[in-house]
């Protein structure tokens, strides 16, 4: 029998409490009736009877309580609105967020144990480079020394034009050697990946497309193996087709061909291009990888001390290769919603603890008339579950609408294949964030609801309770320090950004328009025939009207950060510790008057510095700084990548590397004097177009030009010096315009916490008010007493927002662009803001305390 | 009690477990287990309501205005202090009359397709 009343305890509280003396009585007359066996199978009837019918009654609670839940909250739109915006609103961010930080740091990569998959690159200790390419002759004796990699393989971009396969046009892809694929675990959809006989000197070209290419092509047709390609003028087999989800490196590579070196490439110790891959063989760990690796480059350091001195090794796991700056970026979004959420809970939870104050002599009338504590907690969790789940719902829209915008934030580089997707693990997330969130606004309310509940009764409703007065009162002032923090953390990065778009990038940007003609090689492989094209396109562009200037560059500053090449000044000590280097480029006359940048002293490139003539150079001032501090720069000599060059002329120093990154100093050349075997990546390839008026109406005869002088030759990257610029900050403006969401939205919740909170504080004391005014009290002193309450609130939620926003500044100190993690104008805005929005959300309760009729308060 | 402005139709059709216990309860007050055996031996056996579904279809019937409690008791000998005694409400027999209208209807329309033996 007591075995049966601890299994009564599987129903509901109220209906034990209502027919346990029952059930237990009718138990007892049915085990009476049997004996020996037919007991033990009366015992497994019961129980098979109870957990089903448990259940039920369980159910037709839940269903009740849901009814009446439903209708309540439709009684009390107003609330139920604004409760289910502010779950929506929380959950939303946090699940975007989240959504964002798991495409990119949590989730493995698209590859068979990605743990064991490590990018190999060449660092120097002594300068500020921790991951350099590789050159193929360091390459292939790591490759052939190391023995902690079960694969090794090196790959490098490729920009090239293609034809055949419809309008001639630019693709990015890479080269690899036969180890990549397999390393990655990937299998062609079609055909075949590279083997070792496609590096053979005889071997016939080949190449292996992307899917998307494929479609886009061939339209996915089978019949495209075996068809050739023309790839930079040279054709090429197509002898395999990756599956839609492959992308390596990144999700730009449309193509990928055999990677070959000739003898020739070995040549040269720092000719540094190809990025380094490689899977750990079982059981070695990174350490071990590491100090081998180390070992090998200290080896063949000693033995090119001219070339390799400060030259190690360093492997990074391919997930972990993320800039700290874009994780930081990622962290503080994540940072940014929480305390959204955070502040969303603390809302709800003000707003569900008012309800429950208001509603404590509807819960008391039902206590006295017999309802079971349990009864009304129940119903109470149903009640804040429903609006929290119909919160979350909303909220998962909101993070479907968000997740495009987020994405943008997310580096094209990361290997992951598709773009941020919304799926199963995260709906997991969102309706754990709800569950825990309902519970958490429901429990707190329900928990009290059975307390007190006599006096409740006396009272009526009059009073509210001091402790939970306090509760609530403690609820805003976290609401309104999250909100000062996430004011602050915008604000630092509005600071941030203006003071990277204030930096002088060494060019006029205002009116001038690029594009890009990449030559294909072999076909523009003589200078001559290069020249020739240069120059119709200049004086056919020229003539154009509003057209003031026009060049060609081999790459446009922030477009291309690097070609940085080595410098050697004859008489001045090889600084070893040093890397001597700067940006080399590449430019037609009347480069610098198109890009604005501003000639110093001397000439700039001209038309007469031929092949034949000395060889020129423009040098940038940061260069005759370095080099020749004080003294004359004019008619000096000098050494780059080991081909002697005279300096004609100092310009501006020009962000080559970007806003907010140290640049190289920069030389340029004439488009006519190079070693050959440079023109195939520094030929000239950008157009500047430096015009007055509507930029846009030049593209057309721009194409034109170009088309009528080459009709093969493809045209990319239509872009303005401004677009350059503007994509300079593009992740920095995102990120702030989804921190200023999130920090508009924490400011219009705190702004609704406290008009909440007072307000329902005053239609509490609305007696105590009556009396006071009844006793003499002005208007004035009411109107005092709320505003001092507001306040207060505002300066403690002030205080420890600072506090909190003071640590968060030096954590994001790498975003920050040196404004100061204590800046006081930001301070100063977001504390005079949360003071003003106290003030805002306190005026309507404060005037409807000041009027309380002391007549009507007291009945 | 909203369940009063109810048209005894809406409630159709009834689960059989509260058909039986409207059955049972048609003639007399009856108390929990008293209407289990009524229904046991109604059936001849065939259906033994469970405590448990007894009990929760008790506390629906009685949210709908289907039963009441009752105080009226039978003789103390015959009673029992745990017990509760349950009577049908007019509702509740407006509600039987109407669930037997309907099923006879059924039949009916069985008997039509010849789905029923006996008089054609």
């Amino acid at each position: 029998m007591r075995f049966y009343n601890l299994l009564l305890h599987l129903y509901p509280a109220s209906f034990r409490a209502e027919y346990a003396g029952e059930l237990g009585a009718v138990f007892a007359r049915g085990r009476q009736d049997v004996r020996g066996f037919q007991a033990v199978l009366f015992w497994a009837a019961t129980l098979f009877e109870i957990l089903p019918d448990a259940l039920a009654v369980h159910w037709d609670l839940l269903v009740q309580d849901v009814r009446y839940a439903a209708r309540i909250l439709a009684r009390a739109p107003g609330f139920a609105c604004t409760a289910i915006t502010v779950a929506a609103l929380g959950t939303g961010a946090a699940t975007a967020a989240y959504t964002l930080i798991d495409h990119v740091l949590v989730r493995p990569l698209p590859f068979p144990e990605p743990d064991r998959l490590v990018n190999v690159w060449e660092n120097a200790p002594a300068g500020h480079f921790s991951e350099l390419e590789l050159s193929p002759a360091n390459y292939r004796d790591w490759k052939a020394a190391a023995s902690s990699f079960s694969s090794f393989g090196v790959y490098a971009g490729l920009a090239a034009t293609l034809t055949g396969a419809g309008e001639p046009r630019r693709i990015l892809g890479d080269a690899f050697t036969p180890e990549i694929f397999p390393l990655l675990g990937a299998q062609p959809a079609l055909g075949r990946v590279f083997g070792t006989e496609d590096l053979k000197e005889s071997a016939p070209a080949t190449v292996v497309l992307s899917y998307a290419l494929w479609q886009e092509a061939f339209g996915g047709s089978r019949t495209a193996l075996g068809r050739k390609i023309e790839i930079d003028g040279r054709p090429r087999t197509i002898v395999g087709v990756m599956p839609a989800g492959f992308s390596f490196p990144d999700r730009d590579a449309e193509l990928w061909v055999p990677l070959r070196f000739a003898p020739i490439d070995f040549a040269d110790r720092s000719n540094s291009y190809l990025h380094g891959l490689a899977r750990l063989k079982p059981g070695i760990s990174m350490g071990q990888a590491q100090a081998e690796m180390a070992g090998i480059a200290g080896r063949l350091a000693r033995a090119y001390p001219k070339e390799l001195a400060n030259i190690g090794a360093t492997i990074v796991r391919l997930h972990d290769d993320l800039s700290p700056r874009t994780r930081l970026l990622l962290e503080a979004l994540m940072g940014a919603a929480l305390c959204l959420l955070l502040i969303a809970c603390a809302n709800l939870a003000n707003l569900l603890l008012a309800r429950a104050l208001a509603r404590r002599g509807e819960l008391a009338v039902r206590c006295a008339l017999g309802a079971g504590r349990e009864r009304l907690v129940r119903q109470m969790l149903t009640e804040s579950l429903l609006l929290a789940v119909a919160g979350g719902l909303l909220g998962i829209l909101i993070a479907y609408a968000a997740v495009p915008l987020f994405a943008r934030l997310v580096p094209n580089a990361v290997a992951s294949a598709a773009a941020p997707s919304i799926d199963i693990r995260i709906l997991a997330f969102a309706v754990l964030l709800i569950v825990v969130t309902g519970v958490a606004f429901g429990a707190l309310p329900a928990l009290r609801a059975g307390h007190g509940s006599e006096q409740a009764l006396r009272e009526n409703t009059r009073s509210g309770g001091g402790r939970r007065e306090r509760l609530r009162s403690a609820l805003v002032v976290a609401e309104i320090a999250a909100c000062v923090l996430l004011l602050v953390s915008s604000g630092l990065l509005i600071r941030a950004l203006s003071r990277i778009r204030g930096l002088d990038p060494g060019f006029r940007p205002n009116g001038v328009l690029t594009l890009r003609t990449m030559l294909p090689f072999p076909k523009y492989d003589k200078m001559e025939t290069r020249r020739d094209f240069y120059n119709r396109v200049l004086s056919d562009v020229r003539r154009l009207p509003g057209v003031t200037s026009t060049a060609y560059t081999s790459f446009l500053p922030m477009v291309m950060r690097g070609g940085i090449w080595h410098v050697e000044i004859a008489g001045r000590p090889q600084d070893i510790a040093q890397q001597e280097s700067a940006s080399a480029r590449f430019v037609t006359p009347d480069y610098f008057v198109a890009m604005g940048i501003p000639l110093r002293v001397g000439r700039g490139i001209t038309e007469s510095d031929t092949a034949e003539r000395p060889w020129v150079a423009v040098v940038s001032q940061s260069f005759v700084d370095h080099y020749w501090r004080g003294e004359n720069p004019l008619g000096r000599h000098f050494k780059f990548n080991f081909l002697d060059h005279v300096v004609v002329g100092v310009v501006g120093d020009v962000r080559v590397r970007g806003l907010e990154r140290a640049s190289e100093p920069q030389v340029y050349m004439s488009y006519q004097q190079g070693a050959n075997s440079e023109w195939s990546w520094y030929a000239p390839k950008d157009l500047v177009v430096r015009a007055s008026g509507d930029l846009s109406a030049l593209v057309p005869p721009l194409r034109r030009i170009v088309h009528d002088i080459d009709p093969e030759q493809p045209i990319s990257d239509v872009q303005t010096l401004n677009d350059i610029l503007d994509q300079e900050t593009g992740t920095r403006s995102v990120q702030l315009r989804i921190l200023g969401v999130f920090a508009a939205a924490a400011f219009l919740l705190a702004g609704f916490g406290i008009h909440g909170l007072l307000s329902f504080a005053v239609s509490q004391r609305s007696q105590e008010i009556g009396v006071r005014i009844a006793l003499g009290a002005r208007p004035a002193a009411i109107l005092a007493m709320i505003f001092r309450r507001a306040l207060l609130l505002a300066a403690a939620g002030v205080l420890l927002g600072s506090a909190l926003a003071f640590a968060a500044g030096q954590s994001m100190r790498a975003l920050l662009a040196g404004v100061s993690p204590a800046d006081t104008l930001t301070f100063a805005a977001a504390g005079g803001l949360c003071v003003a929005m106290t003030i805002a959300g306190s005026l309507l309760p404060a005037h409807r305390a000041a009027r309380v009729d002391p007549i009507t308060a007291l009945r | 009690m909203p369940a009063q402005t109810l048209s005894p139709e809406s409630l159709l059709p009834l689960p059989p477990a509260t058909f039986h216990i409207l059955m049972a309860l048609a003639a007399e007050d009856r108390h929990g287990y008293a209407i289990i055996q009524d229904v046991g031996a109604r059936t001849n056996g065939e259906l033994k309501l469970s405590a448990g579904t007894l009990y929760r279809s008790i506390q629906r019937m009685l949210e709908q205005g289907l039963l009441v409690e009752t105080r009226d008791r039978p003789a103390p000998e015959e009673d029992d202090e745990r017990r509760r005694y349950y009577r049908i409400t007019p509702f509740g027999t407006a509600v039987a009359r109407a669930e037997a209208r309907r099923l006879t209807q059924l039949v009916r329309l069985a008997r039509a397709s010849g789905f029923v033996p006996g008089r054609a």
